[in-house]
């Protein structure tokens, strides 16, 4: 049994966004992938609480994919783990739903990795900001063994996009087949920012 | 002199209307008011109206119709919950103030026939003088007068085994009270009394199966006038058919009162009723005043005095006692027995029926009633002491205490839904989910019908009424929504609600602009177009189908919300100053001329939001240098 994906994306202003447009047209073309657009599903935030559960159970991959806004996820994301990350479901003495089940972010900054390291304007790293995500993941009890990112997009020029672009792809398609038992396998960690726990 | 009708009339409606309103001003209260104009227009004084017993029987009708709406104030519920103080504190309230007025009248040297007979008629207070005064200063919700309104009702009860007793205590036997059918009377006592238990069921039974049906159809006929001939009809009937059985109408209709306390046409009765009940009982008051004999007065001063004292100093005393006893704090105690300390209008009818018996001599029943008329004509002074000398000096958690009170007495709802339509009931029903129960107002019995039906608690009534507006809780609710399909309803309504109860908060539904610029106007400022929340939706979903992101349509959608709103103040300031106001419809087409171009032009319908990337895309070139 190969894996289940589920993207949970969230980006208030997506018509704008070429890069994340890229992303989910890549995602798209993978059947084995299913992506909840939260903004155009919920734009009034009045999310579907059971429908969102329904869906996470059936997935065994989750990933979180937004723009960093303000160093976090745009609000609906916040909105959507405060709803629907409920106590015993998702954690708790009875909450397993996400137990077990690997968690990634896939995030995109406008700034590039300067910006994001101590000499640039943003000064701490990415991985430090997706820190409540991390966190988030391990109170639920799953494994959350880094981020997808990609950075720059303010000028970043088409060749090194559409690499990007592909790697997602890629990144993707050994998701479907990963194990993760005991570290993760069949993932090149180089594509995501890994974290050794 | 002059006598004929109009006179009468242009007399009474002229004493009442100089007088009443001066001494309410004054702060004496319209009770005294009444009895003052009474004293004034009457033989004592002016002389333009006489003693008139006719009069006052019409005027006595005003105390029937008082009943008959305390009893609609009271559910059956109520009326149980009370039964402790009714039966204990009235009763024993009853039973020691004649004991107390029988001794005294004894040592007075009255024979002790005598003596019981004017126990048992001055043991008696006043319900109209004590109800209305009560009500007046807002005593009636606390405690107080929860004890007095127990009192008085044990009273009006106790009329009619008194109205019994009267004829046993002499051999000479009349037509008893003088009142009932002859068939009545000739029966025996058991068959009597079983007649007069099958009134009071037919009394219940017309209340509850008969009137709701009967109103319905008069509703349905659309003729204001014959619903309230239709009130009236049902009182009459019910005091008619009272004093054929030798029972006090007044009790017949408190009766029927309770009965319809449930009914959906409750609110519309009240009203109805309310505005003749004040009159009648106005003339009732007038009547009392004019029947004060000055020259009876100044000849036997003393005397009538010294049994106005003595009197009313027992009552105070039982009274004061049996608060004590019955838990009442300190200052509530005070207004319970400063409130009842007088004799009421019961002593009139039954010193007539002593008369006719010759249990009291002439003499005897002059004086009595010179002193019931004073003494009633001292209770607003009073109440008036207690409230401004005893009450300020015991009253150290008045402010506390009678919130509390008020609120444990309130049946009121803070919130007063208007119209049962689409936009009302959803309104109730989204409240009630959420534990907020509204008095709700309609004037469509067949929804209210329905409604009922599925258990909502629904009142019958046209809520452009002050009346209604007061008797459905106005003066102590905090919000009142409006949403009848009526535009007109809705802006009279809130006309009312503006000058009348402005403390409430109006929430209004609008299907117009001219309704919405009128609100404005009136300085109603939460205003909902019913119409533009629902056009923005629709607005919203044809972007989406036009293949526009779902969120940036809503997010446009709430943005144009918001710039209607500004557009539709800023108009309405302008209609006010405009002098062709009335060309609605020229106007109306300017206003859509101006709108549309304020869309073109406010800015916050063209401004990007801040996660627009554009500006900082051009400003981070300039980070450019820093690229690795």
């Amino acid at each position: 049994m190969k894996n289940k994906i589920l993207i949970i994306f969230t980006h208030p202003v997506y018509e704008h966004s070429e890069i994340q447009q890229l992303l989910i047209r890549e995602a798209r073309q993978k059947e084995f992938v299913t992506i909840r657009d939260l903004y155009q599903l919920y734009p009034d935030f009045d999310i579907d609480i059971n429908e969102e559960q329904k869906q996470v159970e059936k997935c065994d991959v989750m990933i979180w994919q937004h723009p960093l806004y303000w160093y976090s996820a745009p609000p609906l994301m916040k909105q959507w783990m405060d709803l629907v990350l409920e106590h015993g479901w998702a954690y708790g003495l009875n909450g397993n739903a996400l137990k077990n089940k690997l968690i990634l972010s896939a995030i995109s900054t406008g700034g590039d990795a300067y910006a994001y390291s101590d000499e640039g304007r943003h000064y701490y790293p990415v991985r430090d900001f997706l820190l409540p995500f991390r966190q988030t993941a391990r109170l639920c009890r799953a494994y959350y063994p880094g981020h997808f990112m990609i950075q720059g997009t303010f000028n970043i020029d088409e060749m090194s996009r559409n690499k990007k672009v592909r790697e997602y792809g890629i990144l993707l398609d050994q998701l479907h087949s990963a194990r993760w038992s005991s570290g993760l396998e069949g993932v090149n960690l180089e594509l995501i920012d890994y974290l050794k726990h | 002199m002059e006598s004929g009708f109009l006179f009468q009339a242009l007399v009474y409606l002229s004493a009442a209307v100089l007088i009443v309103p001066l001494a309410k001003r004054l702060g004496l209260g319209s009770v005294l008011g009444y009895l003052l104009a009474g004293l004034v227009i009457g033989p004592s004084v002016l002389g333009w109206v006489g003693n008139d017993a006719e009069v006052m029987h019409v005027a006595e009708f005003g105390v029937v119709m008082m009943l008959f709406l305390i009893g609609m104030e009271l559910e059956p519920k109520t009326l149980y919950k009370l039964r402790v103080s009714i039966i204990g504190l009235g009763g024993l309230q009853v039973v020691l103030s004649m004991l107390g007025i029988s001794l005294w009248s004894y040592f007075q040297g009255f024979s002790w026939k005598e003596a019981t007979a004017l126990g048992m008629i001055l043991a008696l207070s006043s319900t109209a003088i004590v109800l209305q005064s009560l009500s007046e200063k807002g005593w009636n919700r606390l405690s107080a007068g929860k004890s007095a309104f127990s009192v008085l009702l044990f009273q009006d009860i106790a009329v009619i085994p008194i109205l019994a007793i009267l004829p046993l205590m002499v051999t000479k036997s009349i037509e008893s009270s003088g009142h009932g059918a002859e068939w009545v009377q000739n029966v025996s006592s058991p068959v009597k009394a079983i007649i007069v238990l099958a009134a009071m069921a037919l009394v219940v039974v017309i209340g509850r199966y008969i009137v709701g049906p009967l109103l319905r159809m008069v509703v349905r006929s659309g003729m204001r006038e014959l619903f309230m001939a239709t009130s009236l009809l049902l009182i009459a009937g019910i005091a008619f058919l009272m004093q054929q059985v030798e029972l006090s109408p007044a009790l017949g209709a408190f009766l029927a009162g309770v009965v319809l306390a449930n009914s959906e046409f409750r609110h519309e009765l009240e009203s109805d009723i309310e505005p003749l009940k004040g009159l009648l009982l106005g003339l009732f008051f007038l009547s009392v005043g004019a029947s004060i004999q000055l020259v009876f007065l100044s000849d036997h001063l003393l005397e009538v005095l010294k049994w106005v004292g003595a009197l009313t100093m027992i009552k105070l005393i039982v009274l004061f006692i049996l608060g004590k006893i019955f838990g009442l704090s300190t200052d509530q105690n005070f207004i319970f027995t400063f409130s009842l300390a007088q004799m009421g209008e019961f002593a009139f009818v039954l010193f007539t029926v002593t008369g006719q018996l010759e249990l009291l001599s002439p003499e005897t029943i002059n004086l009595m009633t010179a002193v019931v008329a004073l003494s009633m004509a001292l209770t607003p002074i009073l109440l008036l002491i207690t409230e401004y000398q005893i009450l300020p000096k015991v009253g150290t958690t008045q402010v506390d205490g009678k919130k509390k009170e008020y609120d444990e007495m309130d049946e009121n709802n803070g919130v007063i839904i208007a119209g049962q339509g689409r936009v009302g009931s959803i309104i109730t029903r989204f409240l009630r989910t959420k534990g907020v129960e509204a008095t709700v107002v309609d004037n469509d019995s067949d929804r209210v019908e329905l409604l009922r039906k599925y258990g909502f608690k629904v009142f019958y009534g046209d809520i452009t009424r002050y009346d209604l507006l007061k008797a459905a809780g106005a003066e102590h609710a905090k919000i009142i929504i409006l949403a009848m399909n009526s535009q007109d309803d809705i802006l009279s309504s809130a006309r009312v609600v503006k000058k009348y109860f402005p403390h409430l908060t109006i929430v209004s539904r609008s299907d117009s602009r001219q309704t919405t610029y009128e609100l404005l106007n009136l300085g109603v400022n939460k205003v909902y177009p019913i119409t533009l929340d629902a056009s923005l939706k629709m607005g919203v979903d044809i972007m989406e189908m036009l293949g526009h992101r779902k969120y940036s349509a809503y997010r446009s959608a709430q943005k144009f919300r918001k710039h209607e709103d500004f557009l539709i103040r800023k108009l309405a300031i302008h209609r006010m100053d405009s002098p062709e106001y009335f060309q609605i419809n020229r106007e109306m087409i300017n206003d859509l001329e101006q709108a549309i171009q304020n869309d073109m032009e406010d800015p916050l319908l063209l401004v990007k939001e801040a996660w627009d990337e554009e500006g900082r895309k051009n400003e981070y070139t300039s980070d450019k240098k820093f690229l690795n």
